[in-house]
């Protein structure tokens, strides 16, 4: 029977299906090595990260936002951040400005779930979507005001905290003026609650440290599929980030506050705090 | 079940208010420390004499609070067993890491003022007594019996040079609370130079409040006359200290007012909804003006003693309430206000708990036991009763 079916295969036939296997795998290598290579925040090699030669920034567009939460989504599995409550390291935001002048901000579920329309679109002059996360300022007030030196700013930008150092004052979480932070009591890979006093530390964005020194992108600038969010190394010329900040015009959250955000903003209306 | 206390728009993380009840009780304890401690000082520092028979109780009502001002902060960390980590490896660009090194030196200032002023007691007692309460007491005199005129002398001045240090160690102790606060650029309620002067003086005028407070309910559990000049000086300064107090809070809000920055509007929405009861009617009227305006007669009129004690007893229990309730509306207050200056939220005390109002309760009610259990082994109802005997 098997014998059978193996010769009713002709030359011909043969010859066209080891064809067609060679050229697919040879194009899907190509794709799938054009997509790894994208999805690169930088090229070290193998197990050599030095954080002196790397400063990281992060560009959102709001202009291309498309509001589908798959950013935030993607973040809270990657992180293990708890599904069933209100804490988000990466959020999107939604502004509707309302024709009597009225803006409507929302994010329900910080976006994972998408937006509802509940206002006509007659009543909307304009709308559009804008992603938050920690901007990993220069000048972390977060860090300035942790009273035991649990977070700090790394040597490549990025504001850690350590979480079996931190005491859970919570002091930090009011020192942001983004919202960016949250208390975290339940139990993830990242931290341990005591086991008798339970307990929790503050949590928020690293811009998946643990992807980008490896050399990956943060979860969700990969899972994002309109390119609004842009990551990149600010010491490298070349880099996505350094390309848009060489020639658009760009801001950031709450100048104002000198904290010297390093998530940079193109689309941003006077309306987004 | 947050979605209804939420207003316009918070930030997704802004659904929880991080510091409860328990950070409210926090500055409110420290207040008082510091402000029974100054109105110890205006005797032991500026020799007002019509202070003395409060002095040395009022320096036992400072530690009696202080013990305690450590228990709503630990029992409201996330890791209370590494909190000691802020006094071995504190951060010091946090406002908060010198709490331990501040509380810890004000506890011995405190602690020597206290044994410097009752040592001669101690002595007495040690020499007098036998059994267990000699070693007690022999102990507490540090086995130095020496209570010549020349020694109590010497005691004296230490205890006024000590009083020196502990007036600005106090106000320092207090008014860095406020800069917890008043440091936080990301929240324009707390955000202010003038805040840890605030606190500094409501915590004076809660201290002396209590104080009075204490020293009337002592007199009449013991049954023992109140010295008049003494609770009239102290309410005298009371109101002193409400005019500093009430110009200040004032001064704050007007020009927040007045220069109508950015966060104008939910600082308004703020003061008219979230807080317009506790902070316009409780913290101004009930807690300033009113004792303010019955103050103010109690100065000017004669005779009446007992009509004036009510007064005195009244407006105390007011500043007491109204205190307190200036601490509610700047600690949760300023959480009520999202950052994103869009919305608002509201605080729901829960009663049980770590962070309940229970353990509030608890943690308040531990200050009284330990002054009953000071006093007891410190009695400082000599300097109480002897002007009036």
């Amino acid at each position: 029977m098997n014998g059978d079916l193996t010769m009713s295969i002709s030359r011909r036939e043969f010859t066209r299906i080891g064809c067609r296997v060679i050229i697919g795998a040879a194009a899907g290598t190509a794709i799938i090595e054009s997509i790894v290579k994208n999805s690169l925040a930088s090229e070290d090699k193998k197990g050599e990260y030095d954080w002196n030669e790397h400063y990281w920034g992060f560009v959102v567009d709001t202009t291309k936002c498309i509001g589908c939460g798959r950013c935030a989504n993607a973040c809270k599995l990657e992180n293990h951040v708890p599904f069933d409550e209100h804490l988000y390291r990466t959020w999107v935001e939604r502004y509707r400005v309302l024709k009597k002048e009225e803006v409507k901000i929302d994010s329900p579920n910080g976006g994972i779930d998408g937006f509802t329309n509940d206002i006509p679109k007659e009543d909307i002059k304009k709308a559009f979507y804008v992603p938050k996360l920690c901007n990993h300022c220069d000048h972390p007030p977060c860090v300035q005001v942790c009273p035991v030196g649990a977070t700090y700013l790394t040597e490549d930008g990025v504001v850690l905290i350590d979480y079996d150092y931190c005491i859970g004052c919570r002091y930090c979480i009011q020192g942001c003026p983004y919202g960016a932070r949250y208390f975290l009591a339940e139990e993830t890979p990242h931290h341990k609650p005591h086991s008798v006093l339970g307990g929790g530390v503050a949590d928020k964005c690293t811009w998946c440290y643990h992807r980008i020194t490896k050399g990956l992108l943060p979860a969700c600038v990969q899972a994002c599929p309109a390119g609004a969010r842009i990551f990149g190394d600010l010491k490298d010329p070349d880099s996505a980030v350094n390309k848009i900040l060489d020639k658009e015009r760009i801001n950031v959250l709450k100048p104002d506050l000198g904290t010297r955000p390093k998530a940079y903003y193109i689309g941003l209306d006077r309306e987004v705090r | 079940m947050t979605e209804g206390l939420i207003w316009g728009y918070v930030y997704p993380n802004e659904a929880e208010v991080q510091w409860s009840i328990l950070i409210v009780l926090y500055p409110y304890i420290t207040g008082l420390v510091a402000g029974a401690f100054i109105a110890s000082s205006l005797y032991h520092v500026f020799g007002k004499k019509e202070i003395k028979p409060v002095a040395r109780f009022a320096l036992l009502t400072a530690l009696a609070f202080l013990l305690v001002a450590t228990m709503p902060l630990v029992a409201h960390l996330g890791h209370p067993e590494r909190g000691v980590q802020i006094m071995f490896t504190p951060h010091l660009t946090s406002a908060m890491s010198g709490f331990g090194y501040i509380y810890s030196f004000y506890l011995i200032v405190v602690v020597l003022e206290i044994w410097l002023s009752f040592r001669e007691d101690i002595v007495k007692k040690a020499l007098s007594s036998r059994g267990l309460k000699e070693l007690l007491y022999s102990g507490l005199a540090l086995f130095s019996y020496d209570i010549s005129e020349r020694a109590l002398h010497e005691d004296e001045k230490l205890a006024r040079r000590l009083a020196i240090i502990g007036i600005p160690s106090a106000a320092f102790l207090h008014g860095y609370v406020g800069f917890i606060f008043g440091g936080i650029k990301a929240n324009p309620w707390w955000s202010t130079p003038l805040m840890p002067i605030i606190f500094l003086m409501s915590a004076i005028v809660s201290g002396i409040a209590l104080l009075i407070l204490l020293y009337i309910v002592a007199m009449k559990i013991r049954r023992h006359a109140i010295d008049h000049s003494c609770l009239y000086s102290l309410a005298q300064y009371l109101w002193v200290f409400l005019i500093f107090d009430v110009v200040l809070e004032l001064l704050e809000v007007v020009s927040m007012k007045y220069e109508s920055l950015e966060e104008i509007e939910i600082i308004n929405i703020l003061l008219s909804e979230k807080i317009a009861t506790t902070f316009y009617g409780v913290q101004l009227t009930l807690g300033i003006f009113v004792p303010f305006v019955l103050l103010l007669l109690v100065g000017i009129m004669k005779n009446h003693d007992t009509l004036k004690t009510i007064m005195i007893a009244v407006s105390s229990t007011l500043v007491v309430i109204g205190v307190f309730a200036m601490r509610w509306n700047v600690v949760i207050g300023g959480q009520e206000i999202s950052k994103s200056l869009s919305g608002t939220l509201t605080y729901v005390p829960v009663f049980f708990g770590m962070e309940g109002v229970l353990p509030a309760v608890v943690i308040f009610t531990i200050p009284f036991i330990i002054l009953l259990v000071l006093t007891y082994i410190l009695p400082p109802w000599k300097d109480m009763e002897e002007a009036t005997e």
